[in-house]
């Protein structure tokens, strides 16, 4: 995964769960980020659908654990795309 | 275009406010205190970005100004109005409710929202000690998807067999109609809030294909016969509207507008990229109903009004007419003149010799706008945010009344530095999509249409020639007698609620308390035996003003408290005020009460009616850090009309009509 895509992810990831992107790393999930419940996790992916103009499938939803997880989906799906 | 007498902070090159700085200059501009400039960066961070994940930073943010600002007791530094929504629905709201928040933000709203649990709005509606009603909202959407409201006509249609399908189809019709009626009732029996009802969606693939709609008894026919009777029970309330749910759906084509994966797992039907447009979509009841319209719409002219510049390209170059380009700007122009129609003034501000101005306004054959239209005209080479001042000035309307639409970013920038109340209208590069851009701009519209409303730009016109007459005569009295007014005063009734609602709310300059009442609070003061609530008509020589005040008053033992007493801007100073205050005492003496009493409360814009009190004879009883109270005694009353007004009295009103 391309340096950037993970730092768009994150800097979203930062908006959505107010905390700094410098504090969010690839390994940043549920369990270290407090308020990433499923309603936060909705709204992470409305605003990941949203940003990257892709669409995720309910699979690809579950398969988000981890912000490193994301940004390797948004990646799969744009070169899909192409 | 280098007039550069701006405002604008070194920081603001538009390089170095991109989104992201916007987020750091937000947050370094809070730590510093600068918290006004903190909200207007954040407001400009929305206007750049508007996404989801942007709305969660806007909101986080908003709410910590919020907290200095309650902290701090710089209460209006922000000036933010505050509203309460509570959302009653039948899917996942959630993630539009930031979006919603950071947009009423952006309108200068303080917006605060309550989402009822899922499916429950039917026990909101009906349980007087419901969620909903504690929570007290200002407005309340109900958004009910027709697979809940009406399932039979959605999922299961096929199930009504053809045959036995018509009566059985006629009978889920009535059964909806009526559960609406009296979730509405009931409503309107525990709330005066405003009530915003979706209409039904119609399927966009109707079970029976192109079938349905061989019979207006298909699904899609059976959904618009319900939605025409939401309709007619929505127009039988004070204060209840309908949301066209199936309009908002079409404008942005239903393939996008959903996203089944979404309503499957999450219950939510929108796809990421529509929330926004769901948001706006409640942004345009909320903004007239928090009383943030825009009032006047400040136009430019040069590839604004008509494509080209008039000084360079002359008549023959301008762009103007049915044909493409020229038809982008004829379409600006109708839309222009359908806001003035719903009673918004129109305004030029345009830097230009004043002379090729003028002939393109009066003589191009392709202008659809004359000069005419314009309340009123600043040609010339000043400073656009002056010139602003003085519109507001000259049509009597505070600046945050003016909406500002210049295709230049440059002129845009400049008046939202210098003057941030003004409503700045962000045109697309495209000329072609400016007409979309003003009517769907909530800042223009409007749920009630008065007659004052139709016929405003008329009245402003005639407002100027009285101006002109008045610096004829030696003394005001003079003046006076040559105006020729006449007065109307009456009770409030069905016919002037809506008007005497829109007064309560927009009025700011000569208003003694300043109290704003929706429809349905008129409506139940009005039916209060020991309430009093006139309204005042004037006509004159050059014109009719149409109803311009409202005085509220209730009686208690010996004395009659003036709760309301406001007058529109337009006939302030011409005696009418004195007029409908000596009707206001003449009717308490008749009634037996001994005392007038009225309180005084100031605003940041009420100074013009500071002294009304002591003009009148009225005494202060006592003052305190809201304002002060002032008492007239009735019995030994001076208090007379003027008798160079002509006054009309009626006593009696037939009541009817809305619930």
């Amino acid at each position: 995964m391309t340096a950037s895509t993970l730092e768009q992810v994150r800097n979203v990831a930062s908006d959505i769960f107010g905390i700094p992107a410098d504090r969010i790393t690839a390994e940043s999930s549920p369990e270290t980020i407090e308020n990433w419940d499923s309603m936060q996790h909705l709204n992470l992916v409305l605003a990941i659908e949203e940003k990257f103009g892709v669409q995720l499938d309910p699979e690809d939803i579950e398969k988000m654990k981890n912000i490193g997880a994301v940004a390797a989906l948004v990646e799969k799906l744009q070169s899909a795309a192409r | 275009m280098s007039d550069s007498n701006s405002n604008s902070t070194p920081d603001s090159t538009s390089a170095e406010r991109n989104p992201s700085n916007l987020r750091a200059q937000v947050d370094a501009l809070i730590v510093e205190g600068a918290f006004h400039l903190a909200a207007r960066r954040l407001a400009e961070l929305w206007r750049r970005d508007p996404a989801s994940a942007t709305a969660s930073f806007v909101i986080s943010r908003i709410d910590v100004l919020r907290d200095h600002e309650l902290r701090e007791k710089t209460r209006d530094s922000l000036a933010l109005t505050k509203f309460k929504l509570a959302i009653l629905r039948s899917f996942t709201v959630e993630p539009i409710v930031p979006l919603l928040r950071a947009e009423a933000f952006a309108y200068g709203i303080d917006l605060e929202v309550h989402v009822g649990d899922f499916n429950t709005y039917v026990q909101e509606m009906l349980d007087e000690q419901s969620s909903l009603y504690r929570f007290a909202p200002n407005a309340v959407v109900l958004a009910v998807r027709t697979d809940q409201a009406a399932p039979e006509l959605w999922r299961d249609f096929a199930d009504l067999a053809p045959e036995a399908a018509q009566q059985a189809a006629e009978r889920v019709v009535r059964g909806v109609v009526h559960n609406y009626e009296q979730w509405i009732g009931a409503f309107r029996k525990h709330s005066q809030a405003a009530l915003i009802v979706h209409s039904l969606e119609r399927p966009s693939s109707p079970s029976l294909g192109v079938l349905d709609d061989q019979s207006d008894a298909g699904q899609s026919g059976l959904i618009r016969q319900i939605n025409r009777e939401l309709q007619r029970i929505a127009a039988g309330f004070h204060g209840v509207y309908s949301l066209d749910y199936d309009a908002l759906v079409a404008r942005y084509g239903s393939v996008h507008w959903h996203d089944e994966r979404k309503w499957l797992t999450a219950r939510l039907p929108i796809a990421a990229g529509y929330l926004l447009q769901m948001a706006r979509e409640w942004m345009r009841f909320i903004v007239p109903l928090s009383g943030r319209s825009a009032k006047v719409l400040v136009v430019d002219l040069d590839n604004t009004l008509w494509g080209g510049v008039i000084g360079e390209d002359g008549m023959a170059g301008i762009k103007v007419g049915a044909e493409y380009p020229g038809a982008a700007y004829q379409a600006l122009q109708r839309a222009l003149l359908d806001l003035s129609r719903k009673g918004i003034l129109l305004a030029v501000c345009s830097k230009n010799n004043l002379d090729d101005a003028m002939e393109a306004l009066e003589n191009h054959p392709g202008m659809l706008v004359r000069a005419k239209h314009f309340a009123a005209l600043r040609i010339n080479w000043t400073d656009k945010a002056q010139n602003l001042r003085e519109i507001a000035q000259e049509l009597n309307v505070g600046i945050d009344a003016l909406a500002f639409l210049d295709d230049n970013p440059f002129e845009r920038e400049q008046v939202r530095a210098a003057l941030p109340e003004v409503t700045v209208i962000d045109l697309p590069k495209n000329p072609l999509e400016y007409a979309s851009a003003v009517r769907n701009c909530a800042a223009f519209e409007r749920l009630t249409l008065s007659t004052e409303d139709q016929q405003r730009t008329a009245m402003y016109a005639e407002q100027k020639q009285r101006a002109g007459a008045e610096q004829n005569f030696q003394s005001k009295e003079d003046f006076f007698r040559y105006l020729e007014q006449e007065a109307e005063l009456e009770p409030v009734s069905e016919l002037t609620l809506a008007r005497v609602a829109q007064l309560t709310q927009k009025t700011n300059q000569f208003n003694l308390t300043t109290r704003r009442y929706t429809e349905p609070q008129i409506a139940e003061m009005a039916n209060k035996p020991e309430w009093h609530i006139f309204s005042i008509k004037v006509r004159d020589r050059f014109g009719d003003h149409g109803l311009v005040g409202v005085a509220i008053a209730h009686d208690e033992g010996e004395q009659c408290e003036v709760d309301t007493f406001l007058l529109s801007c337009r006939v302030i100073g011409r005696t009418v005020e004195t007029a409908l205050l000596a009707h206001l005492a003449e009717s308490a003496a008749r009634r037996g009460r001994k005392r007038l009493v009225g309180w005084f409360l100031p605003t940041k814009k009420n100074a013009p009616s500071r002294d009304f009190y002591q003009q009148h004879g009225f005494e202060r009883q006592e003052a305190n850090g809201a304002g002060s109270l002032w008492a007239f005694d009735l019995k030994s009353s001076t208090l007379r009309p003027p008798d160079w007004i002509k006054l009309k009295v009626t006593t009696e009103v037939t009541p009817g009509g809305k619930n």
